[in-house]
């Protein structure tokens, strides 16, 4: 059969109708979608702030969310004020935890204010500092939270991303990595940041030594490590002149 | 197989063995490499790239009289996009928890030469259920070589599979010290992690494979 298919015209006719099928099948799912979507990302965030400060369920080695259904309300529980810190003035905004960290990164590399959400929490007559922070992995986006003391000694800490390859840099989300950082300091002895630094060959895999400033690396997975390290550094450092009005 | 013709049944046998994408055609390397450094990705992978190159071939068989034929690598590549994206959707309203977990293999679908190449061998000349029998069949092929992988990775590189601890604790507690195979002075091999690795052991299936297939072995 000599091919109609083969003339210019009907190639250009079916790539534009091709092309307006496609794009308004995708458009009008996404946009019906969005609501959705747009509230799973919201929850999503409470359950992180929430997991860094250890209301979370897990059992011995999985890492596991407060369910979906009661994450709005234990939310509002756990979580007793949320701040925004923009340069030296600090406010309450109860819907600070929707700010988007990419956003504000990208305001103050253009040299505005850099406005940044902390959220205070309260569990068990401990007082937690839960702040985000975001970074770039191997891949692609990285990201987490991490619940201090008021001497920012880290109490636990979320980490999530977007594509790291699984079974190496994506093993930043597991229990055995992201505990690590329970009971390190951020601040050195003379009250300086230092940071944590995810460390090769630090001969402490079970991270007894909690000053060092460093945790165990992956295997595997040294730039993705290195991303954890550099997001804590630039992202936590902002939030230091906010701790020492705290001990005023 | 009592439901498919010999032919049908084929389609989907042949793929396992002696015209598998990977070992014999050498297709779909990259995302053997990228994602067989632990079991369970290995099978997600599996599963998805089974779902897409099955409904993919059937939607491009029933395309392929309206297909112009200079174009046809773009027009493949949107299906399997638009199918792709439109699952992704779906996921992240309904099943958020699942569709982060998939979110990685994505673009590694989208970009999957075994797919383009069963689109473009295959379905572009026949009719929709032989298209949809030679998808499985490949993705299938494809699964197992992943799986195989993806096992001898786990095992050797980090002791585990899917995630289970199976040969004793690396660390264990203060006092015992490593457990189980680690206790002797077993080492991980943490140069299975790497993706090299993926390529060698791939190679050793090929290896494996011919020996006991001589047809297969190509002259010169």
């Amino acid at each position: 059969m000599s091919k109609r298919t083969d003339s210019n015209s009907y190639t250009m006719i079916f790539a534009v109708g091709m092309v307006l099928i496609v794009g308004a099948l995708l458009a009008f799912l996404a946009s019906s979608l969005k609501p959705n979507i747009d509230e799973n990302k919201r929850i999503e965030k409470q359950q992180n702030i929430l997991y860094a400060m250890g209301v979370n369920e897990n059992d011995e080695s999985s890492a596991t969310f407060v369910s979906t259904t009661v994450a709005g309300d234990e939310f509002k529980k756990y979580i007793k004020k949320q701040l925004i810190i923009e340069g030296t003035n600090t406010f309450e905004d109860n819907q600070a935890y929707l700010i988007d960290v990419k956003k504000e990164k990208s305001k103050a590399k253009e040299g505005g204010v850099r406005r940044l959400p902390l959220f205070v929490g309260e569990k068990d007559g401990k007082t937690f500092y839960v702040a985000p922070i975001r970074g770039k992995g191997l891949w692609d986006a990285i990201w987490g939270y991490v619940a201090m003391d008021e001497n920012m000694v880290v109490q636990g800490a979320y980490f999530d991303h977007k594509g790291e390859t699984p079974g190496l840099g994506a093993n930043i989300k597991q229990r055995y990595f992201m505990d690590d950082f329970i009971g390190e300091h951020l601040l050195d002895a003379s009250g300086n940041f230092k940071g944590i630094t995810v460390a090769k060959g630090n001969n402490d895999a079970i991270n007894s030594d909690k000053e060092d400033h460093e945790v165990d690396a992956i295997a595997g997975a040294t730039i993705t490590g290195d991303g954890v390290s550099a997001m804590i550094k630039s992202d936590l450092r902002l939030y230091v002149s906010y701790f020492k009005t705290l001990k005023k | 197989m009592g439901l498919l013709s010999k032919k049908d049944a084929k389609l989907i046998t042949d793929p396992l063995t002696d015209n598998n994408p990977i070992t014999i055609q050498v297709l779909g390397i990259c995302s053997a490499l990228a994602i067989t450094a632990e079991l369970k990705a290995s099978i997600v992978m599996s599963i998805s790239v089974l779902f897409v190159l099955g409904l993919g071939n059937v939607v491009i068989s029933l395309m392929r009289n309206i297909i112009p034929s200079k174009i046809r690598i773009i027009v493949q590549l949107i299906v399997v996009a638009t199918l792709v994206i439109i699952v992704d959707l779906v996921l992240k309203a309904f099943a958020y928890e699942l569709s982060k977990t998939l979110s990685v293999f994505v673009g590694l679908i989208i970009t999957n030469c075994i797919i383009m190449g069963r689109f473009e061998a295959f379905a572009l000349g026949n009719g929709p259920w032989k298209s949809f029998l030679d998808g499985i069949g490949n993705a299938l092929g494809y699964g197992v070589i992943l799986i195989i992988v993806g096992f001898f990775r786990e095992l050797l590189g980090s002791g585990t599979l899917l995630g289970f601890p199976v040969l004793g604790d690396p660390i264990g507690s203060p006092e015992t010290g490593p457990t189980g195979l680690y206790g002797l002075g077993y080492e991980n091999n943490g140069f299975m992690l790497l993706s090299p690795m993926a390529l060698i052991v791939v190679g050793i299936i090929i290896w494996v494979q011919r020996s006991r297939n001589k047809a297969l072995i190509e002259e010169n």
